[in-house]
């Protein structure tokens, strides 16, 4: 195809959008930026823009889906039908459908499910601009926004993806890397325990890229996991550092 | 045991607590065995709250889990021949039966259980069973638990309700003295505000979403009457 023909690297080793090898894409994140929702999130993570949304525990309706021991995780990835280059029928297709089912996979083992049986938390996702990553990216702020909704969980779900383009593993691949590179691999885990609960491997890799792109990607899980716990702890923090100036002032 | 945090800190779920056996462990964490090691790990973002022998999280976010005894504030979402169903603002929907409303017998062939309390109808309530496999069930027979029929109902964070009560009932006897106005907590996070004027209401509202907004830092209550002394002024 016409892979030998881009060249994914430039002359200094570094990648198009200028960054090292293995170095991630600036991130942000807010929570609790919706008012209606139990538990929500806004990411940023270089191009990607994310905002999730939680509800519940809550009553499940249809009752027939519900588990007499626990409760269920529906979660509901869309991309916005701008988020892509054309643009994209509101409908779920394929990719939605497999993603959603993925992140739920993902954020079951990390949830105290069995707290509220017969009940359901929904998890809504819209990818509101897509640049590659958005699954790592979304889980990221899944965890967030059920931390933020108070939901008993044992960790944060952090992901990032690695891939190999131009023959060199690369930390955190944008959509051109992602979709002219010679694989990715998204990975998301918790990082306090090390439970890996995500794992998906798209290319060509011989074993060492996989054992290399893996101690990659947990390292670069950790830089985001930093963030993720800022960004959780931000609202509280915030109101603390006003209360305190104030306090100062009148002194 | 070592405990790795300090009293009152800022957690978020997964963060070690403790390390070692002997620890007992209050709401909000999980223990989890490491390498034989037993750590305490945090489940929800929250205060650390450390007592002799035990640790453990108070929540600063979370959903109203029912228990056995709470007042609530309801509100009717289906009538039934013989019951209601009451939303509780928690995961589970309340039920209560005509005999915990009525010390009377009550004939559903004569009598519609609309009459007595409507859909949409605002209720103090108790709670008198639950046990997670079934729904919650409600009594309206006791002191003080009737149909609220007039005052403004506001939603806040359930998690935060001790808070706006206060040690011993400080916090909320504090709101009442300044302010004049009535006001009825339930545990579920609904809070119903009655006082003799519109603009004496507000400010119990704004209060009480400062409370919530600021519930994790200490010297709350002191905060709370210098800001109700200054809005006072100038009602």
């Amino acid at each position: 195809m016409t892979q030998d023909k881009i060249s994914l690297l430039l002359d200094d080793g570094r990648r198009l959008d200028g960054r090292e090898l293995h170095e991630i894409r600036p991130i942000t994140m807010k929570s609790s930026v919706l008012d209606r929702a139990d538990g929500s999130c806004y990411l940023t993570w270089g191009n990607n823009k994310i905002i999730c949304a939680v509800y519940g525990p809550r009553e499940l309706h249809p009752k027939h889906l519900a588990k007499p021991d626990r409760a269920i995780v529906r979660v509901e990835y869309r991309l916005a039908t701008f988020s892509v280059n054309e643009r994209k029928s509101p409908a779920p297709r394929r990719r939605e459908y497999e993603l959603s089912k993925l992140i739920k996979e993902s954020l079951d083992s990390v949830l105290f499910l069995e707290k509220f049986p017969n009940g359901t938390i929904d998890v809504y996702i819209t990818v509101l601009d897509a640049d590659g990553g958005t699954r790592c990216a979304a889980l990221t702020a899944a965890s967030i926004a059920l931390a933020d909704a108070g939901i008993p969980m044992k960790g944060f779900i952090t992901g990032c993806a690695v891939g190999k383009v131009a023959d060199k593993m690369v930390v955190d691949l944008s959509d051109v890397e992602d979709k002219d590179g010679q694989g990715d691999m998204p990975v998301a885990m918790n990082y306090n325990t090390g439970e890996i609960t995500l794992l998906q491997c798209d290319g060509e890799f011989t074993t060492d890229e996989v054992k290399e792109g893996l101690s990659l990607a947990i390292r670069a899980i950790g830089e985001v996991y930093k963030m993720q716990k800022e960004a959780v702890l931000a609202k509280y923090t915030q109101i603390e550092e006003s209360i305190d100036d104030l306090g100062e002032e009148e002194e | 045991m070592t405990i790795l945090v300090d009293k009152n800190q800022l957690v978020v779920p997964g963060e070690v607590l403790a390390r070692g056996s002997g620890v007992d462990v209050a709401g909000g964490v999980y223990r989890k065995k490491i390498n034989g090691e037993t750590e305490i790990i945090a489940s929800m973002i929250g205060l650390v709250k450390i007592r002799q022998d035990s640790v453990g999280v108070v929540p600063l976010e979370g959903c109203y889990i029912p228990l056995e005894g709470d007042i609530i504030i309801g509100k009717i979402v289906r009538v039934g021949l013989t019951s209601w169903n009451v939303d509780i603002r928690g995961p589970y929907v309340g039920a209560l039966r005509v005999n915990s409303v009525l010390d009377r017998d009550f004939d559903s062939l004569r009598e519609s259980l609309e009459q007595v309390l409507n859909y949409g109808d605002v209720i103090k309530a108790q709670i008198t069973y639950f046990d997670r496999t079934r729904d919650p069930v409600l009594t309206m027979l006791g002191r003080g638990l009737r149909k609220l029929t007039h005052g403004r109902l506001i939603d806040v964070d359930p998690v935060k309700i001790p808070r706006i009560i206060g040690k011993k009932g400080s916090m909320i006897q504090l709101l009442k003295n300044m302010t004049n106005a009535q006001i009825i907590v339930g545990q579920n996070g609904r809070i119903v505000v009655s006082a003799n004027s519109v603009e004496k209401e507000n400010l119990v509202i704004s209060a009480i979403r400062k409370i919530e907004a600021e519930a994790h830092t200490s010297g709350l209550t002191d905060r709370i009457r210098e800001y109700l002394e200054e809005k006072n002024k100038k009602l």
